[in-house]
């Protein structure tokens, strides 16, 4: 059986039910269930994605490629570890990962919170419109590239080219930078700083690092517009 | 200096023309390699060096006011519930609000909407206008993403994923400062007045194998319901058309080297990519190998100004053609009517190709209130709306003459080649010979 409803919670059992069958139902999700429970989801892609109400689906292991892409609402839950393109553009509600996520999580996310509580890859953040992440391990190269608005926390390391061509998001990093790319400079880290870190932290749960150890980077806006003197940063 | 002022003695270099001379010029001067918009302005081999072979003894041609020919298309025909339905073969290409302004882009809504075709978005997401003035509109997923959102994914007719347009094949987009306006900053989550740059790459894919994953998901999300296009731009057309049909496309978009843009470096414009003409010859070939010719609809673009060349593009196995630069031309872009004020930004209608400055006295490729102004939306659209009507009269016209009913049943016998390059790139004899130069027998 591919489905069971459990006191309030419906459970889908994607070993039996087509992944159709189940984006169909969460997208149109009968009067009185707000919380799903997806069984065996062994790496499938596109769990999950487009989901457009306040629903709450917890997923019990690993997912595929762009898990809750384009999420608007929803709060998606993996117990597990995600493939590419996590929560890709982002809309809004939250998207927690209990193990790592691989290259591109976050990708063009306008607005709600992705928290990663193992390792993210590279490209995390990339393009980012607004949307809040949390990473608790480290993140990969390239993170934050072309990184628009929205805030990238990491508790851990970052990899080469940290916010290359940045615009205005802001970057917090607890750990070590490998390298900044183009026009990402280190900033002073005051104290409305530390108290929005301080939220972001508190809201991904996470409890035991100190706000004012993070570093802060983010843009020199010096390549906004074009200047031939800046070609050699091109 | 003009031809009139020529006299014995002055020779112009072919090497070093005035063209030639004045960009050196410029370039020592400014030291920024030239921006601009329009497309490719040298000669190119193209649908004007084919020829229709018209019926005669042998075929037998229809009455050209009394039979009929039909020109209906749906695209998005393998995977999709809800393919388009288009009364003309001719659609609007995507172009971006921003790089045009919110008049010209509600005219295009206005006439396609008219004859019944499909407008296109562009970088920098959907917008009202268009959106209520295009009774079919296909939303663009682009590598920026600016404005990409899942509730206008969902109210648009058709997705297209684009991987690169025939101008800037392997570039991204450039939207430069004085044309961000408060309200397409904030469309697009980004300072006013900077000089936007669009990635060149999606942020969450990087090869064939990735897209198919992509496509996936994004008919996840809306359920199935939307046809899915591909639109590359043409340079190594047959790999990429064999890989998008591979990953999943409803409809591949192939958009030659001639196709429009409103900002890019003009040694981008006229040194990548393939013209519009052997492009759409691999296309279909690569479909035909597939089995997949007319399962996986074409559209071709880069370059469709008249009839002829919708009904060359058709023959030669297009399924649709679709319009940018002659879409704004019809609009008011060079018109006389500017003259002096052309002049006066350094320029002359018939020459106008600053689209990127943002200064445009037509005020299509603007984002000055002002200017904007000038163009009256359904004034446009109707223009827009006779424009197609003339280019699916002329294709009818053509068609009839080839002895077809529709026409879609117009094919690449009815074509020869008037030069050699045209005949060995469209695949097609040179006229008069029964000779196509590049074609492996045994």
């Amino acid at each position: 059986m591919g489905t069971a409803e459990l006191a309030g919670v419906e459970v889908v059992d994607l070993a039996s039910t087509p992944l159709r069958e189940l984006n169909r139902r969460l997208h149109e999700p009968a009067d009185g269930v707000r919380t799903w429970r997806i069984l065996n989801p062994n790496g499938a892609h596109a769990v999950a994605c487009g989901l457009d109400s306040e629903i709450d689906v917890e997923i019990e292991g690993h997912v595929g490629y762009y898990c809750a892409g384009m999420n608007k609402l929803g709060t998606v839950h993996v117990h597990g570890n995600a493939g590419t393109g996590l929560a890709e553009n982002l809309m809004s509600g939250a998207v927690i990962v209990d193990g790592s996520a691989s290259q591109s999580a976050g990708a063009s996310g306008h607005g709600g919170l992705l928290v990663v509580h193992g390792d993210a890859s590279a490209r995390c953040g990339i393009s980012m419109k607004g949307i809040d992440i949390v990473v608790r391990g480290s993140v990969g190269h390239l993170s934050a590239f072309m990184a628009q608005t929205g805030r990238l926390v990491v508790c851990g390391d970052a990899g080469e080219a940290l916010g290359d061509s940045i615009y205005e998001a802001r970057l917090y990093v607890h750990g070590e930078v490998a390298g900044l790319g183009s026009d990402c400079i280190e900033k002073e880290l005051r104290d409305e700083h530390v108290a929005e870190l301080s939220e972001l932290l508190a809201r991904a749960g996470v409890d035991d690092i100190e706000p004012r150890e993070f570093r802060r980077y983010g843009s020199a806006r010096q390549l906004y517009n074009f200047k031939v003197d800046n070609a050699a940063a091109y | 200096m003009s031809n009139g002022d020529w006299h014995p003695g002055l020779r112009e270099s072919y090497l070093y023309d005035r063209n030639v001379i004045a960009e050196i010029q410029r370039a020592s001067r400014e030291g920024i390699y030239d921006i601009r918009g329009f497309g490719a302005k040298r000669r190119l081999p193209h649908f004007d060096d084919l020829l229709f072979l018209g019926a005669s003894v042998s075929r037998y041609p229809l009455e050209g006011y009394r039979e009929r020919c039909d020109t209906d298309v749906a695209l998005g025909t393998r995977f999709a519930k809800n393919p388009l339905e288009l009364k003309i073969p001719v659609t609007i290409a995507g172009m971006s609000f921003g790089a045009l302004s919110a008049p010209a882009k509600e005219a295009l809504g206005r006439g396609a909407s008219e004859v019944g075709t499909a407008t296109t978005t562009g970088d920098g997401g959907m917008t009202e206008e268009e959106r209520t003035h295009s009774k079919t509109l296909v939303y663009q997923v682009l590598p920026s993403r600016y404005g990409l959102n899942p509730d206008d994914l969902r109210r648009a007719d058709a997705i297209e994923i684009v991987v690169g347009q025939g101008a800037k094949p392997g570039g991204g987009g450039m939207l430069l400062g004085h044309k961000i306006s408060d309200r397409v900053a904030a469309m697009r989550a980004l300072p006013k007045a900077i000089d936007q740059r669009s990635a060149c790459r999606h942020p969450d894919w990087t090869g064939p194998d990735d897209l198919e994953i992509k496509i996936h998901e994004l008919r996840e999300i809306t359920d199935w319901e939307k046809p899915i296009f591909v639109k590359i731009g043409a340079t190594r057309t047959y790999y990429d058309v064999q890989l998008a049909v591979k990953a999943g496309a409803d409809v591949i978009v192939v958009d030659g080297m001639q196709g429009g843009t409103a900002a890019t470096q003009d040694v981008f414009i006229e040194h990548v990519g393939i013209p519009t003409l052997p492009a759409t010859r691999l296309a279909v070939q690569a479909l035909q190998e597939l089995d997949m010719h007319r399962k996986v609809q074409l559209v071709i673009s880069g370059g469709i100004r008249t009839g002829a060349d919708v009904a060359k593009a058709l023959a030669l196995g297009a399924d649709a053609v679709s319009i940018g630069t002659a879409a704004l031309i019809s609009l008011g872009d060079n018109s006389p009517e500017y003259d002096d004020e052309y002049r006066k930004i350094g320029s002359a209608s018939g020459f106008y190709d600053d689209w990127q400055a943002g200064r445009d006295p037509a005020g299509i490729s603007t984002q000055d209130d002002e200017l904007s102004a000038r163009l009256d939306p359904v004034l446009g659209g109707r223009r827009i709306a006779n424009y197609l009507r003339v280019l699916t009269l002329e294709a009818q016209t053509l068609a009839r003459a080839c002895g077809k009913s529709h026409v879609h049943n117009l094919e690449p016998e009815d074509l020869v080649a008037l030069t050699v390059e045209a005949a060995a790139m469209a695949g097609v004899p040179l006229a008069g010979t029964d000779w196509i130069p590049g074609l492996r027998s045994g």
